[in-house]
């Protein structure tokens, strides 16, 4: 099941030239390019590790482009994103995020249906690739 | 998302510079030339600074190698993008940095750096204080100067050979693989004294093979000095009556003899000064000054200056 978050994700994968031309954008704006990868995809997952440090002051996409790949090299088989954060007051968040290496399989997630007072159900969803544990769930 | 498609615009309009030259058929270099734009810094470099022939030669060199580069490349004549990384020596005021601004647009211009920026850096800048700090602060440097032209101005201090366990060294082998293999992304320009980049060259022959064009910038003569300071003067609506001139002239001729002499840096700090003692003048004159008392640099301006009376 392909997983769908942040920018872009119902479109096919981005090639790296579109990648280029999206963190072209975010350069342009004078926004903080962001590499991050995790092995957790759950949609209130919303702390991923780091890759490397933040870059500011980026003029060209060259670098930021550099570090997803080594990022990739590192987790061929993580989810990667591209984050861009707008430190401008007012904003102070990230701008764009979207998807750049997925696992080549991607288990989904279970609906678990839990009864609770009487009849009333309460939902949660359930990744299947956290049954494993960190770092070799896919 | 309309983002992508606005930033690739930027792209295709400056290749059809380029297209509609090969419409016509043959380019020639001329059309190459006008389309670049190159010309009007090449002029502005000729204007605002004065002198330094072996330099301004050694860059229209430099652009008429990436000119007909272009052209081959229509041409279907494979080269591989030129290696451009230089060397800018000379003394402390002699235009290194100056030049090297004027070089990232002139670069950027023949479409040899995408952005044409320039990231002016020192050993501080690049070389951590302690184990595991020196690669991130080296390689944030590098990706901030993407694009365009990373300076490193004093670039011996990154060795040490008195200490063999030295940060610098790290800094220098990210520099070495970075100057190999993103000579796409970025220019990078070691500057400093003559002297001590060749002992450094020597000491790292890496470095030193990388680098394509030693550039050599000569101190000034006096004359050259006097045209700069005209020409700053000039730039910040000012200027030096006859007498004025005459005094300056022979306060340069005292300075240049001195310790510490930082060619045109030393004339423009001479005229700060001047500029100084002007607006104390007119201060303890008191009144309406004229424009033409407020333009105006006397030679009591600069006689003033403890160069003369030093000895
Ligand atoms: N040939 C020149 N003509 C006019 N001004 C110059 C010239 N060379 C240097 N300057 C001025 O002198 C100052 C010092 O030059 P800079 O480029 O910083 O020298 P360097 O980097 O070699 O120490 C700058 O203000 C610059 O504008
Ligand atoms: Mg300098």
């Amino acid at each position: 099941m392909k997983i769908t978050q942040g920018q872009f994700s119902f479109l096919p994968d981005l090639s790296d030239q579109q990648i280029r031309a999206q963190i072209e954008y975010a350069v342009q704006n004078r926004w903080a390019v962001n590499v991050e990868f995790t092995d957790d995809p759950h949609p209130r997952n919303t702390y991923w590790e780091m890759w490397d440090l933040p870059m500011f002051d980026l003029r060209d996409p060259a670098g930021a482009l550099l570090e997803v790949n080594n990022c990739r090299k590192a987790y061929p088989n993580h989810y990667i994103r591209v984050t861009a954060f707008d430190s401008s007051r007012g904003w102070e968040t990230p701008r764009m995020s979207f998807i750049v290496n997925r696992p080549k399989e991607e288990p989904g997630f279970r609906l678990n249906r839990q009864e609770v007072d009487g009849r009333a159900i309460r939902y949660t969803v359930h990744s299947y690739a956290t049954e494993k544990p960190a770092g070799s769930r896919y | 998302m309309s983002q992508a498609g606005e930033v690739m615009s930027d792209d295709s309009e400056r290749s059809s510079v380029g297209e509609q030259a090969e419409k016509s058929g043959q380019i020639s270099l001329e059309e190459e030339f006008r389309a670049s734009n190159v010309q009007e810094v090449l002029d502005k470099l000729d204007r605002e600074l004065v002198g330094l022939k072996p330099v301004k030669t050694r860059i229209r060199e430099i652009a008429a190698l990436l000119l007909v580069d272009r052209l081959r490349a229509k041409h279907n004549l494979v080269t591989g993008a030129p290696t451009l990384h230089m060397s800018f020596t000379g003394n402390p005021g002699t235009g290194k940095t100056t030049v090297a601004f004027r070089m990232a647009e002139i670069l950027h211009r023949l479409g040899y750096v995408r952005k044409g920026h320039l990231v002016s850096v020192t050993r501080d800048d690049l070389v951590g204080q302690y184990i595991g700090h020196t690669a991130p602060k080296t390689k944030e440097v590098i990706k901030r100067a993407m694009g365009g032209v990373l300076f490193i101005d004093e670039a011996y201090y990154l060795y040490r050979p008195e200490n063999e366990r030295d940060y610098g060294q790290e800094t220098i082998e990210i520099l070495l693989q970075v100057m190999e293999e993103n000579r796409e992304d970025l220019v990078v320009i070691l500057a400093g004294y003559q002297e001590r980049m060749s002992t450094f060259f020597k000491s790292n022959p890496g470095i030193r093979s990388r680098i394509a064009h030693h550039i050599e910038f000569p101190d000034y003569t006096a004359q050259e000095l006097l045209a700069i300071a005209n020409l700053m003067l000039a730039e910040q609506n000012y200027r030096f009556d006859e007498a004025a001139e005459k005094a300056f002239a022979g306060y340069l001729e005292r300075r240049m003899k001195q310790e510490h002499f930082a060619n045109a840096r030393s004339v423009r700090n001479g005229l700060d000064r001047a500029r100084l003692r002007h607006a104390n003048r007119l201060f303890a004159k008191g009144g309406e000054p004229t424009s033409e008392e407020l333009m105006t640099i006397e030679a009591e301006d600069i006689l003033a200056s403890r160069v003369f009376h030093d000895d």
